[in-house]
């Protein structure tokens, strides 16, 4: 028997909100965050629709109550970090709270990211090309992947453990996938797990040059799809086991049930056609949970837009499901991509949809890339007796990783 | 944990040490780049000429690691970064910068992502096994072989590739010179790969007792945790160290601490004399004390004068990072 890993705690910052209320309230009313470029500077901005936090940096700063040069990255991480601490009940004083009941705990920081301080070096990079000696180095400070999740661990007042992941989109799946293995092994007693990434003209102009963003509102998972949105923001968890979760006598109601991270091995940004490595993740998830395909009773896709993640991911749902499908849909209809922190937010919706038994609609689908009536959820959708999620997330470099959550 | 396969890429020559020996030279090159073996017996030439320099070596080491443990394809790959593809990045920036976000390609982009090298060996291999990649500071490289660790007792009898690679580029050589790093030791690069699974083989290296990372720890801590990991070992004492101590560190105190609370009168060997400095130095080490367990070839005069049993990797940084490696003959 696997031992269980709860959801203590959440945080959340998107386009469609600055909190985990704010993004489920928009979620429920089908609001999307999606629209013009507004905040980034880039010659692109009337080309492509991107899913912007809707606050400038000194606003974040503001809300972070941090000074001096901070990534974007760091600050969103650290405001949806703090958020998932202080609804866990585990922020004091300004800080983690470290002692329960006279215990000190061991907490771990599990961040993940794709870009890191990008946002602050390629202001600082126009200045360096033209003299190698020009530039502040302040700009350059936090561009390693791990000084963004120092600086948010320094927030936090996490020193115990601080890892970072870096693998592409699934890259906060992975650390969710490693915070509740650590905590199975008893390593630590909670880790705060997930990912930040702030929107940059690298990952912008990457982004374009594969040909794959959509010049209107993306379309996620309809035959007629275009590309992806990029979007931006942060999500953490906070993940407790068995024994911790008696110590703070919290009364979880979603556990992580399952996960599992295969490769696609198929191409360096392209996914199979036979969605191998999807495949593999979504069985992997199922097998460790020790349920049925049939319990499923809905998948929050990777669901990206691109011609090629919607088919592949199709396809092996497929394989998986026979054609006895479950509910589905992307949340990147409203999000966008938020490339490293997707996974994290999209557990913490998939965690929402089971609490409230709702099934939050992907927006602007006409023709479902899967036709069987009702699968695609266009609706926003009341339901019974969901007891079973999955939540997919696939990266570049054919990492694709599921998690599997059930209501406790 | 046993490594049953292991494979350096060092701007010291040790990709052939198991044949050739190391000709141990003090790296003098400001910017020390790594002595690239010839690729051709182990690699498309075709898909070589693609690959950037954290590319190549890290998946050529990779292979190679596997080929002496004779195992195909891995059940996990697990790879530590502290700069990711610094090369591609750099030239991503540069034409985004000069061409004005218009007219770009995009191979340098999808080059520049952070696991490529575990996702090239995975593509290479054709191996849908668990693949991750771990990029904190001077920790990358422990937090990989932490996970192998742990995969491996949650999979009995599974084998894992881990280790980890980082480049040094003429952008990163610059920023980090103004950042005052290289002011008294060489800049570094280098890849290393471990095959690592629960029992010794017939290919085995050396065995990693205990891996540990600590984050801005009190002296007291780090001098406790020192003592511990080298006290049940009284009969067995460390035999070596292997220090990531600079020239003229800022640390030296601190190394000097740990040398003592590991025992007395322990040899200590700089490694980074040979590697240089970056923050994943601490792989070249592994492969190294590894190296040296399995062929009992210390130079004379640098370790002890019986064949070592158990040597001791510690490194730390000006940010706090400490980690302890562990390895035991077997």
């Amino acid at each position: 028997m696997q031992q269980a890993i709860y959801l203590a705690g959440r945080g959340a910052i998107s386009c469609i909100g600055n909190n985990v209320a704010e993004n489920i309230a928009a979620l429920r009313e089908g609001s999307a965050g999606l629209g013009p470029i507004r905040y980034l500077s880039t010659v692109h901005a009337a080309s492509f629709p991107v899913g912007e936090v809707k606050a400038t940096n000194t606003e974040l700063a503001q809300m972070a109550g941090w000074s001096g040069t901070n990534s974007r990255t760091s600050l969103l991480g650290f405001i949806a970090a703090r958020e998932a601490l202080q609804n866990a009940g585990l922020w004091e004083n300004d800080r983690v709270k470290q002692q329960i009941n006279g215990k000190r705990l061991r907490i771990g920081l599990i961040s993940s990211t794709t870009v890191a301080g990008m946002d602050l070096t390629e202001n600082f990079f126009p200045a360096f090309l033209e003299n190698a000696a020009a530039g502040k180095l302040r700009y350059v400070r936090q561009h390693e992947a791990g000084a963004t999740t120092e600086r948010i661990a320094a927030g936090l007042g996490i020193k115990d453990y601080l890892n970072t992941i870096s693998t592409a989109c699934s890259s906060s799946a992975n650390a969710i996938m490693l915070g509740a293995r650590l905590l199975k092994a008893g390593q630590l007693d909670i880790v705060l797990a997930g990912g930040t990434d702030a929107l940059s003209k690298f990952t912008l102009n990457g982004f374009n040059t594969l040909m794959i963003l959509d010049q209107q509102l993306c379309q996620p998972f309809d035959k007629q799809r275009r590309g992806l949105n990029l979007g931006e923001g942060a999500g953490f968890l906070v993940l407790v086991n068995e024994k911790t979760a008696a110590l703070l006598g919290g009364n979880y109601t979603v556990k992580l049930a399952g996960y599992a991270n295969a490769n696609d091995a198929h191409h360096q940004t392209a996914s199979s056609p036979d969605g191998t490595g999807s495949y593999l993740a979504m069985k992997g998830a199922l097998e460790m949970a020790g349920v049925e395909p049939a319990a499923i009773g809905y998948i929050n896709l990777h669901g990206t837009g691109t011609q090629n993640n919607d088919s592949s991911e199709s396809t092996a749902i497929q394989r998986l499901f026979g054609d006895r499908f479950p509910a589905m849909s992307t949340t990147k209809s409203y999000t966008g991509h938020t490339l490293a922190a997707c996974g994290a937010l999209e557990a913490i919706y998939s965690a929402v949809s089971l609490e409230e038994q709702v099934l939050f609609p992907s927006l602007r689908v006409q023709q479902p890339v899967i036709e069987e009536p009702g699968v695609v959820v266009t609706q926003l959708r009341q339901v019974t007796g969901l007891r079973h999620v999955l939540s997919n997330s696939f990266g570049f470099g054919g990492n694709c990783s599921s998690l599997f959550f059930s209501l406790t | 944990m046993f490594i049953n396969g292991a494979s350096a890429i060092s701007p010291l020559p040790v990709f052939d040490a198991l044949t050739k020996g190391i000709n141990f030279e003090f790296l003098t090159a400001a910017k020390g780049r790594v002595a690239e073996p010839d690729y051709s017996n182990l690699i498309d030439p075709k898909l070589i000429r693609r690959m950037s320099r954290i590319i190549r070596m890290g998946v050529v080491t990779a292979l190679d690691a596997l080929k002496q443990a004779a195992i195909a394809n891995p059940d996990a790959i697990l790879t530590g970064t502290a700069f990711g593809c610094l090369e591609d990045t750099g030239v991503f920036l540069k034409r985004l910068v000069e061409n004005k976000e218009e007219m770009l390609t995009p191979t340098a982009f999808i080059q520049s992502t952070h696991n490529t090298v575990g996702a090239q060996v995975a593509l290479l291999l054709k191996c849908h096994s668990y693949n991750n990649t771990y990029v904190q500071r001077a920790h990358s490289f422990e937090l990989s072989l932490l996970d192998a660790q742990l995969w491996l007792t949650e999979h009995a009898g599974q084998a894992v590739l881990v280790g980890a690679a980082d480049e040094l580029t003429d952008y990163s050589y610059s920023l980090l010179e103004r950042f005052g790093t290289f002011k008294h030791q060489c800049g570094g690069e280098g890849a290393a790969y471990f095959l690592v699974q629960s029992a010794a083989s017939a290919s085995s290296w050396a065995e990693i007792e205990t891996i540990h990372t600590l984050y801005q720890p009190t002296e007291e801590e780090l001098l406790e945790l020192v003592r511990s990991i080298s006290a049940p070992a009284k009969e067995q004492p460390v035999d070596l160290i292997l220090s990531g101590e600079e020239n003229h560190d800022e640390k030296a105190h601190l190394y000097m601490n740990v040398k003592a609370a590991a025992g007395d009168n322990i040899p200590v060997v700089n490694y980074k004399q040979f590697c240089g400095t970056y923050p994943t130095a601490s792989a070249f080490a592994c492969w190294l004390g590894a190296y040296w367990l399995k062929t009992g070839t210390i130079p004379a005069g640098w370790g002890p004068v019986m064949p070592a049993k158990r040597i001791l990797i510690y490194q730390t940084d000006n940010l706090g990072y400490h980690s302890l490696i562990l390895l035991k003959a077997c």
